[in-house]
């Protein structure tokens, strides 16, 4: 949903980073306002994961220029628990699994760091299982994936809904979604998409990072920009995003070689 | 009966010279934390005297105890051991149980505390698993200040006898512990031990497993924890000497502060052993620079027909794991707390229910 007079909840300029001091970022530009989703798009190796890392703050990624303005505050200068807490969210492309830490536990602990951090009281095991249980309901989770260790033994879809489920539970303002559709079979896909609509409002936004055209089937984004060498090189709605189905990524090759041609 | 032994030194009280780090097995063990505690005899009663034994177990006669003591010590290689040398000297508390064959399984609560008047308290433990019985002990060994604990351990499991024991070492900064756990096992025997050492400035636990003519289960679960200056070092021993015995070992080590952890995992495979199938694998997490893990298995195998793995890890908190956690709002130090106390919880699950309210580990797990 666009609207010109929404307010900017995220505002990256010129930003640049590296990891192992190999530069992959050369100054990405992207403005998301409330009740926007954006989908970034963009093959393998475009800088697109590099993007949702250094937004999420991690720690092998080192800034080397630009800003990134989240509601008016500097977010480069917070570690990644503050980010979270004041309701910026990553959803893993690969999400780690902690053998020995209880999924429920662990959902329990980070809901109530971003609910203190929001002035609201902490969950007692009580109620955030009552919590939990409604929440289930977004990703069609089965409640015995709580008592399991965090993501420990999941299938690829399984996985994925889990991330959707802490994102049902931290209730973010900036959601950024890591190639969510990755590894999914068209049920899960479908499950964890419908789950991402649910969770979209006017006053959140969601990033899309995506690969392939099917998750913008099922979840239309705003804006799509097309992602090459650690630069958003193209900006559009979600024709742009047709078009890269239609015609594949090699017109991303010829614009590169011309941009760095001129 | 209470040791009244007097000695003036470790080597007098054992009636045998301390283990020099010349020897293999005690390479990596340095003894000072021991020798810094001056011998003295236990002044407290047997604190086993008002044990109370559930259905089917009962204790054995003065003379039966001393026909089968030092028995399975014998046959599983360590009665000259200097540590068993040392508790066979200190007049040891002594406790021999039997359970009676095709008993259903019964719950043993065992706990014993040295003080923390530099007293060294021996105990001697010899435990007689008849036909088909079967057995659940939750051990407790504490120290609460300067304190010296000698255990040895025997227990026999005949033909189909299962035994399900848990030990947790709490030590203190001015504690030691030596431990001898033997265990004979006959074919169709289970044995499942899972031992959580934290807090000593020494402890050297040894578990030694026959498995007399194969064809018995063993599964040994361990977890080490080391901080400040201590070093807990467990040299474990399994022997099959028959065919179609099976081997689950998993020995976990957190090396904090300048502790130092030694793992040694001895296995032994003779030509008699064949289609033996035994698994083990030594995990060692290092919280400091200055921490130290030595960790060596130690597989001899003979027979042909087997399937022997092993594996050893050393690593650090992971960063993709810290991150996944920070990332969903959990602040760094929570975070490292809460993947300790995951990596801890696949050993102290194995620990017998009762064994629960001790909360082994809490102090380094909850606090901030």
């Amino acid at each position: 949903m666009i609207r010109p007079d929404a307010p900017v909840l995220l505002e990256v300029r010129d930003l640049r980073a590296s990891v192992e001091d190999q530069p992959i970022l050369h100054g990405v530009n992207l403005t998301i306002r409330a009740g926007e989703i954006h989908a970034v798009m963009g093959r393998n190796g475009s800088g697109k994961s590099t993007l949702s890392k250094v937004l999420a703050g991690h720690p092998a990624y080192t800034v080397t220029g630009g800003t990134v303005t989240y509601q008016g505050q500097n977010l480069l200068e917070l570690d990644p628990e503050q980010r979270a807490r004041i309701g910026l969210f990553l959803g893993f492309q690969y999400p780690v699994e902690i053998p020995g830490v209880s999924n429920l536990e662990f959902l329990r602990v980070a809901t109530n760091a971003r609910r203190q951090q929001g002035g609201a009281s902490e969950l007692d095991t009580f109620a955030f299982e009552d919590l939990v249980r409604e929440r289930l309901a977004v990703v069609q989770m089965d409640p015995a994936f709580l008592e399991r260790s965090v993501n420990e033994g999941f299938s690829g879809g399984e996985k994925k809904r889990n991330e959707i489920l802490q994102m049902a539970l931290l209730e973010p303002v900036v959601a950024i979604l890591d190639e969510t559709d990755s590894g999914l079979d068209i049920d899960a896909l479908r499950i964890v998409a419908g789950g991402v609509n649910q969770l979209a409002s006017p006053d959140n936004a969601t990033l899309l990072i995506t690969h392939y055209q099917r998750l913008l089937d099922l979840i239309t984004p705003d804006h799509v920009h097309v992602m090459a060498a650690g630069r958003i090189l193209r900006s559009g709605g979600p024709e742009l995003a047709h078009e890269l189905e239609r015609t594949g990524y090699d017109w991303v090759d010829q614009e590169l070689a011309l941009a760095e041609v001129g | 009966m209470v040791a009244t032994t007097l000695a003036h030194t470790w080597e007098d009280l054992a009636g045998a010279a301390l283990p020099s780090r010349r020897m293999e097995d005690w390479r990596f063990t340095d003894l000072a934390a021991l020798t810094a505690i001056e011998p003295r005899p236990w002044s407290g009663g047997d604190p086993m005297a008002s044990l109370q034994l559930p259905v089917g177990v009962t204790r054995l006669s003065d003379a039966e105890l001393a026909a089968v003591a030092g028995q399975t010590l014998a046959r599983t290689g360590c009665d000259d051991h200097w540590p068993v040398r040392l508790n066979a000297q200190a007049s040891p508390v002594r406790l021999g149980l039997r359970v009676a064959a095709h008993t259903a399984p019964q719950a043993l609560t065992l706990s014993f505390d040295a003080g923390a008047q530099g007293e060294l308290l021996a105990v001697h433990l010899v435990l007689q698993l008849e036909p088909g019985a079967s057995l659940q002990v939750a051990q407790r060994v504490s120290s609460t200040g300067v304190g010296v604990v000698s255990l040895v351990c025997e227990a026999d499991l005949a033909t189909d006898a299962r035994l399900d024991w848990g030990l947790v070492a709490q030590g203190q900064a001015d504690a030691a512990l030596l431990g001898h756990l033997a265990v004979v096992q006959a074919p169709g025997s289970a044995l499942s031990l899972t031992a959580v050492t934290a807090g000593w400035a020494l402890s050297r636990l040894e578990p030694r497993v026959l498995q007399a003519e194969g064809a018995a289960s063993t599964r040994l679960r361990g977890l080490q924890w080391v901080d400040a200056n201590q070093l807990a070092d467990t040299h474990s021993l399994v022997r099959f000497e028959g065919p179609d015995g099976q081997l689950d070992q998993l020995h976990k080590t957190v090396a904090a502060g300048a502790g130092r952890s030694v793992f040694n995992g001895a296995v032994q495979v003779p030509q008699v052993a064949q289609r033996t199938d035994a698994a083990q694998l030594s995990r060692s997490l290092l919280l400091s620079d200055r921490a130290r893990v030595d960790t060596k298995p130690e597989l001899e195998i003979v027979a042909d027909d087997v399937k022997c793995a092993h594996g050893a890890t050393v690593s650090r908190l992971q960063q993709e794991e810290l991150f996944y956690l920070q990332s969903r709002g959990i602040g760094a130090d929570q975070a490292a707390r809460l993947l300790l106390a995951g990596y801890c919880q696949d050993v102290l699950r194995e620990l017998p229910t009762a064994a629960a309210g001790w909360q082994p580990l809490a102090k380094q797990l909850l606090e901030p």
